[in-house]
């Protein structure tokens, strides 16, 4: 028997947190077929048969009820964050690979729901860039910036036989963010740079829209109150301060703020990725010192690292850290002078 | 008139239900044939039977008095013979027995003569002494002895709060009561506020009970310049649990009490509307604590309030409201934030019976199995002492009980809010719950390992001492006999002696300077319940080492 209280708000579930965050993705989604191409219907379904899978069979080597956890949904949100994450028209067995690393890898060798240190759908991405880089740059060009325009049918060829009616050079093309990071390097003028066709009116083309419809859905998010402000602003903040200052001591060779908002992953990573409560910090000040200095690394990564894009490590590397900034981040409890010490 | 209000964090808006139970007038009970009374009614010491077996008692007459300071009187609530004095089922969470005074009635209801008090030209101490013969508690759930709290002591206390919010959800009693008793209830006040010398008074209301306010209000435009002079009616947002007495403070006066105090500590006593006119009653008419209002409501033909006498069996009472209806799930003493499960429906009213809800399993399904917590903190943004209850879960599930102490376990009100918002619908309260009992008694073990220690230690000690000086005595006796062939005395030994016991008191005082934390200046309330835990301990003790036994009972 349990005690008080006997009533519950009803309304609120684990599935039910999952399904807000999904159905808050559904807007990115669309833009993101919409400008990369049916590509990512494959992939999605791929993570998302491919998850399910493997989480069945893994809460069945742990002796685990099989409806509970699957039902709640968490399952599925990983492979949805997976796939948006990764390239639209890499082989099958990409996806599997990197499901594998999320869910079996970050999810359930560490215990399963609640208990993971890691974001799984970016344990997933980062095993595969670290092992597969090749394979990681098959993105699709938005569409005006290739010269054909995939069908459904192309996709699934694309992914399964690898080599089809069209091949991937017609319809993969470096993102952005790769092509100024290279550019730059090679002392490409930033103007000349600008005027390529991967390049849209603030952001990445194609990917200015999808981050826009992240953003718009991280707002319905915090609307329903399933997320707090204080990852995405500060994941935010993280990036507009870090980019600001380097674009304001160097404007050749780093690019301006907007730019860095609006390419690669950051909207998905402020308002989906940084903000999975089981791997971020929770406490109202840890959340600032987390996705602040996540935002932070995004732009150190994206500037000075290896990687075309740095959300994935930026948000492993203060994953890593969320144990300490909790526990040096409690609120000052009520009816106490001070904010209690670990 | 509107008041700077210091909204406290979190909480939360549970469904109100109040509709089902506030739109009827107080009903009264009728005179029943047998009441059970319990003699422990109140926090802190139960009071001491003061009747036999066969006895005729008259209504209103003192049957347990008052024995300790934190204690009060019990009186008969109606005449008639006394048939038993035993221990009968008791309306707590724990289900154990309460001794309690039956009563037979005889059905005349005859009373004893009630004495009215001239308050205002009392001595306050001898007026503090009869409210504590009279038997007034805090009717507000926590039904800590008024007197006491009545007594400001060395302190200052400027501001009364009186506690009309009632935000638990279903309950009425007090809503009812402000709109039906509006101005006895303010007289009430008044004499709390004559004796407590507080220059303001501020009385919180939620604002889902708007009759109540304006009753409140009238009545106060028609009370005594004097009496009415500081005090005001403050409609205060809807949000459980607004009615916590630490909250409804912050609320009103934007004053945090202290961790481990009291309101008083700033300055500030509080009290709840019933218990107020439980006071007026008691001082004015000289009529002691007998009965209260009741919500009753829920699963019931005819939800609402009763002015029940104290010692009513609860399964009588819920007849009155017109009987529990077909598909009833059981019964919560209190509300569904922080009432129990009745165990037994013969447990009668007391004091601290404030509200029963009769359950059905679409009002009250059952929980839902829970899952592993995400750590999504939606509890932390619902908790109104700041705690961060997943945290606390997460150590109280682990048994890592230190650091739970210190993330303040030991501040958590047991409001109900985290549980109340959980996705993963896991029973947080519970696993806090268990905590701190396990906490106590860790404790517990402690202080009597230590005495068991400090006991063996002065057994050796007195034991060396005394074959010392046996020793010594022989040493004596043989020094007198070798005084003449002058043999040398052992100084060394005696050198060791005495660096022995010195030692040793160092150690003594070194234990005794390391006090146990939290089995200390515990608040009655706690204290209660760590007795309860310990006797509910014993009988899982007995029971399993007298299997037998408990068979034979049977």
């Amino acid at each position: 028997m349990t005690g008080s209280p006997h009533v519950h708000v009803g309304n609120t579930s684990v599935a039910a947190v999952m399904a807000k965050v999904m159905a808050a993705l559904i807007p990115g989604t669309i833009a993101h077929a919409w400008f990369f191409g049916p590509g990512i219907w494959v992939s999605l379904l791929l993570c998302g048969l491919f998850a399910l899978v493997l989480e069945a069979l893994l809460l069945r080597l742990r002796g685990l009820p099989l409806k509970p956890f699957l039902g709640d949904g968490s399952v599925l949100l990983t492979a949805w964050l997976l796939a948006l994450s990764l390239p639209t028209l890499a082989p099958w067995w990409l996806y599997l690979i990197g499901t594998l690393f999320a869910v079996v890898v970050a999810k359930h060798l560490y215990g399963g729901l609640g208990q993971n240190l890691f974001n799984p759908a970016m344990v997933g991405y980062a095993a595969l860039i670290i092992g597969f880089p090749a394979y990681m740059t098959l993105w699709p060009g938005p569409i005006g910036a290739v010269d054909h325009s995939l069908t459904l049918w192309e996709a699934f060829d694309l992914v399964f036989a690898g080599q089809g009616a069209v091949s991937h050079d017609a319809v993969t093309a470096a993102t952005a963010l790769d092509t100024w990071r290279t550019q730059t390097r090679l002392g490409t003028p930033v103007d000349d740079i600008l005027t390529r066709p991967m390049f849209g009116w603030i952001g990445a083309r194609g990917h200015e829209i999808v981050a826009a419809m992240y953003l718009l859905g991280g707002l319905l998010l915090l609307s329903a109150r399933v997320i707090t402000w204080h990852i995405p602003v500060a994941f935010l903040a993280g990036i507009v301060l870090t980019s600001g200052a380097l674009h304001l001591i160097d404007p050749a060779a780093h690019a301006d703020p907007l730019f860095h908002l609006f390419s690669g992953a950051a909207m998905l990573g402020a308002f989906f990725i940084a903000t999975d409560p089981v791997t971020a910090a929770s406490t109202p000040r840890g959340k600032l010192i987390y996705a602040g200095l996540a935002g932070f690394l995004v732009v150190v990564i994206r500037t000075w690292g290896a990687y075309p894009d740095g959300v994935a490590f930026a948000v492993l590397l203060m994953n890593a850290c969320v144990p300490f900034i909790d526990d040096y981040t409690h609120p000052r409890v009520f009816g106490h002078k001070r904010a209690s010490k670990p | 008139m509107s008041r700077r209000l210091f909204p406290f964090h979190g909480g939360v808006h549970p469904e109100p239900h109040k509709r089902e139970s506030n739109t009827t007038p107080i009903r009264a009970m009728p005179l029943l044939p047998r009441y059970v009374v319990p003699m422990r009614q109140h926090i802190g010491e139960p009071a001491r039977p003061t009747v036999h077996v066969g006895d005729h008692v008259l209504r209103g007459q003192i049957i347990g008095e008052a024995q300790g300071y934190v204690s009060t009187a019990v009186h008969a609530p109606t005449s008639g013979r006394v048939v038993a004095l035993e221990p009968r089922p008791a309306a707590h969470p724990s289900g154990l027995y309460d001794l309690a005074v039956v009563i037979e009635a005889d059905g005349d209801d005859r009373a004893v003569a009630f004495q009215p008090l001239d308050w205002r030209n009392m001595d306050a101490s001898a007026l503090r002494n009869r409210v504590r013969d009279l038997g007034v508690a805090g009717l507000g759930g926590a039904v800590f002895p008024s007197y006491v709290k009545l007594n400001p002591g060395a302190q200052r206390i400027h501001t009364l709060i009186v506690n009309g919010a009632e935000c638990e959800p279903w309950i009425t009693c007090d809503d009812r009561l402000m709109r039906e008793r509006a101005g006895e209830t303010l007289r009430g006040i008044a004499i709390m506020r004559h004796c407590l010398a507080a220059e303001r008074v501020l009385i919180g209301i939620e604002d889902n009970k708007p009759e109540a306010i304006a009753a409140m209000r009238a009545a106060l435009a028609a009370l005594d310049a004097d009496d009415a002079r500081g005090v005001e009616i403050v409609a205060v947002p809807s949000i459980y649990p607004a009615g916590g007495g630490k909250q409804l403070t912050y609320l009103l006066t934007g004053l945090e009490t202290p961790s481990g105090g009291r309101s008083t500590d700033l300055g500030i006593q509080v009290f709840n509307v019933g218990t107020a006119y439980a006071l007026w009653r008691a001082v004015e008419l000289g009529e002691p604590l007998i009965s209260r209002v009741v919500t009753v409501t829920g699963h019931v033909a005819a939800p609402g309030n009763f002015e029940a006498r104290l010692g009513t069996p609860l399964v009588d009472l819920i007849a009155a409201a017109g009987g529990e209806l077909p598909g009833a799930t059981g019964q919560i003493v209190g509300g569904p934030m922080m009432g129990f499960d009745l165990m037994d429906d013969a447990a009668p009213v007391t004091k601290a019976v404030n509200c029963v809800i009769v359950k059905n399993a679409t009002l009250f399904p059952p929980r839902a199995p829970d899952l592993p917590c995400i750590r999504c903190d939606a509890c932390a943004r619902a908790c109104p002492v700041v705690l961060q209850p997943f945290d606390l879960y997460w150590y109280s599930r682990a048994k890592d009980f230190g650091r739970a102490q210190s993330y303040h376990l030991f501040d958590c009100i047991e409001c109900g809010c985290c549980s109340y918002v959980c996705p993963s619908h896991i029973p947080l309260v519970d696993y806090f719950r268990y905590a701190k009992s396990e906490i106590w008694q860790r404790e517990r073990e402690k202080l009597a390992a230590d005495q068991a220690r400090q006991r063996h230690e002065f057994k050796t000690f007195r034991l060396e001492r005394e074959k010392r000086e046996k020793a010594e005595k022989f040493a004596k006796a043989a020094e007198k006999t070798k005084a003449a062939a002058g043999a040398p005395v052992d100084a060394d030994a005696e050198r060791k002696q005495a660096l022995l016991k010195a030692a040793m008191e160092r150690a003594q005082k070194a234990k005794e300077a390391v006090q146990p934390k939290n089995v200390d200046n515990l608040p009655p309330a706690v204290q209660r319940e760590i007795d309860e835990i310990e006797a509910r301990r014993a009988a899982a003790r007995d029971a399993a080492e007298h299997p037998a036994d408990a068979g034979a009972d049977k």
